[in-house]
């Protein structure tokens, strides 16, 4: 369970998620939220964290943001969940608008794009790291598990699956074979 | 053509619930009908809008707010924005608040272990179809492996570290031109 010692307020939440909204230049939002909401402040475990990354990308929606809601909701219940779906999407969308309207200006530097990439470079990291770690603890639940990743892996990495395709057809068989294995627990 | 307001939020909200996986998996959709279907935005409008998207940080997604702004200006924006994120958080929120009331049961248990292995494979090979398809070559994807190793040893900021990369990358690119 999370922490409940020291737990956030709803406009603490927005700040954070709102602050992650801002500073995720090139992606990786959820590994952002591992390391703030889990690594640095502990308020959610990480068996919890990435039970709600799994549902959330099992879910229909943008990931980040049902992320964002799913832990701000954890966290702070329904206000909790708003300041997550708000700080997550509000500013990084009045930012676009603001960047678009510089685009033309902006997109004539080289250093510019030079800076860019290397920044989407290193937060392709942020992705990665959140990737070995729950696979790491995916392995550590038993050779089911490790079966289920190794396909999942392959399906999206050397066959070029489409996400939702993955999800409906390893999902279900997935979730059968663990619910069979909690009934014999 | 109809009210653009209108239109966009018939186009983006469906479009919005066959998200699976990851507003990633739109672009192509968002593309088919903002380009060819209801020729909203030419061809270059919409590459720029996406290279914007990708760029600012926040959601990806966050490209529909921008085509919002382009077919319709604040409106626009507002009106695509609400209609790509609402319907699914009301979703999620919803299984949020039965996760809560009804913690603990093996349907739940079972919906969390066995969609967490599926998750972290698809997390991994999707950072690495990342690595493999970052501009600028080996130096780039050198960035991605070290940047990945920092952040599972340490607990720096990703900010100072993103920064870092930027920063080796533009180093790096100085030098051998």
């Amino acid at each position: 369970m999370a922490n409940t010692t020291a737990r956030p307020t709803a406009p603490q939440l927005f700040a954070i998620f709102a602050r992650i909204g801002l500073s995720s230049f090139g992606g990786g939002l959820s590994g952002w939220m591992l390391r703030e909401f889990v690594h640095r402040r502990a308020w959610v475990d990480e068996d919890e964290f990435l039970s709600g990354l799994a549902l959330s990308q099992a879910f229909p929606g943008v990931n980040v943001v049902n992320l964002a809601i799913w832990i701000g909701f954890r966290l702070r219940g329904t206000p909790g969940a708003l300041a997550g779906a708000c700080g997550i999407i509000i500013p990084p969308a009045l930012l676009v608008v603001v960047i678009a309207s510089g685009f033309a200006a902006l997109s004539q530097h080289r250093l510019a794009h030079l800076l860019l990439d290397g920044i989407g470079a290193a937060a392709v990291g942020l992705s990665l790291q959140m990737g070995v770690i729950a696979a790491r603890r995916a392995a550590a639940k038993g050779a089911v598990p490790i079966a289920i990743m190794l396909l999942a892996f392959a399906a999206v990495g050397l066959l070029h699956w489409p996400l939702p395709l993955v999800v409906l057809v390893l999902g279900p068989i997935s979730v059968a074979l663990a619910y069979r294995r909690l009934g014999r627990a | 053509m109809r009210n653009p307001l209108v239109a966009l939020a018939l186009l983006f909200a469906p479009m919005s619930l066959a998200s699976v996986g990851g507003g990633q998996t739109l672009v192509a959709g968002i593309h088919q009908q903002v380009v060819s279907t209801s020729h909203w935005l030419t061809e270059a409008q919409f590459v720029d809008a996406f290279a914007i998207s990708r760029m600012a940080p926040g959601p990806g997604t966050i490209l529909v707010t921008l085509i919002g702004w382009d077919v319709a200006g604040g409106w626009g924006a507002l009106v695509a924005s609400i209609a790509i994120f609402t319907p699914t958080s009301l979703l999620v929120y919803a299984l949020a608040r039965i996760w809560a009331r009804t913690s603990g049961q093996r349907w739940q248990l079972a919906l969390e272990a066995g969609l967490r292995p599926v998750a972290a494979g698809m997390i991994l090979a999707s950072g690495l179809v990342l690595t493999q398809a970052l501009e600028g070559g080996w130096v780039a994807q050198a960035i991605a492996v070290v940047s990945t190793g920092v952040l599972l040893a340490t607990k720096i900021n990703p900010l100072v570290l993103m920064l870092a990369g930027g920063a080796a990358f533009a180093a790096m690119h100085g030098i051998t031109g």
